[in-house]
């Protein structure tokens, strides 16, 4: 089943990650057949959000948010079930220091 | 059949119910992979032995039976909704094809499903209310209007929590398992404190006017009994020593008039001697195989207690040591706490007053209520009669509970002018 692992964090903190650790991990999960999809991210000062309201297109700088922590990057996973994609999880790196959230994905229906 | 051979099928299928159904359910959780299914069939099962059983007799192997039927009952049940969703023929082929029934003529196995249904229900991913919700409902077997009435929440939003709770196990694939070696000290750690949660919930109401419900307090035993049965731990059988030995205590902890009592005060005679031998025994059987931790060493403490006649007799020099143990094994303040006032009790109210003042001073339990009666006591104790008034009135300004306000009241009251 797949899951969806946000890794959020203060981003100074994050920045003491090296990346060589975080490919290591890739690789990893790689070889364990658990690797879907994953990527880093640009620090947040470069985002931009976009919001369509009433057919009106807004275009903002920054995060969606203003929160302590912020999104740095995802993995895509395919898990056996809860209890395996926590323990990927448990092993991104950048855990030790930020959140990572665990979401199943859900599969759009069809009409 | 006569009306009398139809009474007794009944009441044989009742008692089946009440010592089995709970086992059949969790067999049946792991066959049918969904708890939702698997509580309908354990209905349509039972309700089909009612039947089956009058015409048939009992069987051998009830609880086989039951599995066996329900899961049956459940096969054509997804068949009939299968017209509706497709993905349930599915399932249903699954079911029907998968003939390993391990249908629990197997303790061991029957033994394993239980465990797997008291993990899963107090698996970390689920928030701690709904952990206790429904390990309440599917391992104890409350019904949710019972378990909304002990913990004084309205019935619907118990019933949503437990929902909820249902949902993100499916959805997030919550597996039906028992921890492995590596992850069960900490797994083992959510269930206990969820067992722990419900006694104490049952020991003293967080608010209200009485001061015990002891419905909540046998359930917590009982889960505490299945749980040494089947993962005879050290840490288990320290909880449920903790369990019974306060429960010991009961009908000496408030008087006839609801009136709360404490240990010092407390008529001994009232405590249950059984209880105190059970709980006495487990401490002894954990601390023996050494992997022990608080819940062990809390219950040690308080077979202490149980062991003395008097407050005069207790060995409070092995209290103190006991304490020692567990501030380092569990270094919180209220456990600093619980060790000033054995301090005071060995070495005289001075020395138990440095300790506790030592505490507020570093700012811990400045809301705790416990933390200023205890000072206040000590300070009554030397004669520190305008120092006990503050600290009895701060606590009083604390405390919720009816019963727990009316004994700083008294003690208040008790103060020379």
């Amino acid at each position: 089943m797949k899951y969806l692992c946000l890794v959020y964090g203060e981003e100074e903190k994050m920045g003491a990650m090296s990346d060589g650790e975080c490919l290591a991990f890739g690789d990893g999960i790689r070889k364990s057949g658990h690797h879907l999809a994953a990527e880093a991210l640009q620090p947040v000062q470069t985002a931009t959000t976009v919001r369509v309201r009433h057919g009106k297109v807004t275009v903002t700088d920054g995060p969606f948010a203003e929160t302590k922590e912020q999104l740095a990057g995802f993995y895509l996973i395919d898990a056996r079930d809860l209890n395996d994609a926590i323990q990927v999880a448990s092993n991104i790196p950048p855990a030790r220091v930020g959140s990572v959230e665990v979401r199943p994905i859900r599969e759009l229906e069809h009409p | 059949m006569s009306e009398d051979e139809a009474q007794r099928v009944r009441e044989r299928v009742d008692a089946v119910y009440r010592a089995d159904s709970r086992r059949v359910l969790a067999t049946l959780i792991r066959l049918l992979g969904d708890f939702d299914l698997a509580e309908e069939a354990l209905h349509d099962a039972f309700t089909a032995a009612v039947e089956r059983w009058a015409r048939d007799g009992v069987p051998a192997n009830p609880r086989a039976w039951l599995v066996s039927t329900g899961r049956f009952k459940a096969i054509d049940t997804l068949r009939r909704r299968a017209r509706f969703d497709a993905s349930l023929a599915e399932l249903a082929g699954h079911l029907a094809a998968d003939t390993d029934d391990a249908a629990g003529s197997d303790d061991e196995d029957v033994g394993d499903d239980r465990l797997r249904l008291i993990f899963t229900c107090c698996h970390p991913a689920l928030p701690p209310d709904a952990q206790v919700a429904l390990t309440l409902r599917e391992v104890c077997g409350l019904t949710t209007e019972e378990i909304a009435r002990a913990f004084l929440t309205a019935p619907p939003t118990l019933a949503q929590r437990i929902v909820r709770a249902k949902t993100k196990i499916r959805v997030a694939r919550i597996p039906y398992d028992v921890p492995s070696r590596a992850d069960l000290p900490e797994r083992l750690d959510a269930v206990l404190r969820v067992v722990y949660l419900v006694f104490n919930e049952g020991y003293s109401a967080s608010s209200g006017a009485s001061l015990t419900r002891h419905d909540l307090c046998g359930e917590a035993i009982r889960l505490g009994r299945l749980l040494v049965e089947l993962l005879p731990e050290p840490e288990v059988m320290g909880l449920l020593a903790l369990m019974l030995l306060h429960e010991s205590r009961r009908a000496a902890r408030t008087s006839p008039a609801g009136e709360l009592v404490l240990l010092d005060e407390q008529d001994r005679s009232l405590w249950n001697r059984d209880q105190i031998a059970e709980g006495s025994a487990l401490v002894e059987r954990a601390l023996s195989l050494r992997r022990f931790g608080p819940y062990t060493l809390q219950a040690a403490i308080a077979a202490v207690h149980a062991e003395a006649r008097s407050v005069a007799a207790t060995d409070w020099a092995q209290i103190v040591g006991l304490y020692d143990v567990l501030a380092r094994a569990d270094p919180s303040p209220v456990v600093e706490l619980n060790r000033a006032v054995a301090v005071a009790m060995r070495d005289g109210p001075l020395a138990g007053l440095g300790l506790i003042d030592a505490i507020l001073a570093r700012g811990d339990l400045a809301e705790y209520h416990l933390a200023h009666a205890a000072r206040a006591d000590m300070c009554r104790r030397l004669g520190r009669t305008a120092e006990a008034r503050g600290s009895y009135e701060r606590a009083l300004g604390l405390t919720r509970q009816e019963p727990e306000r009316r004994f700083i009241e008294r003690r208040l009251g008790e103060l020379p002018d």
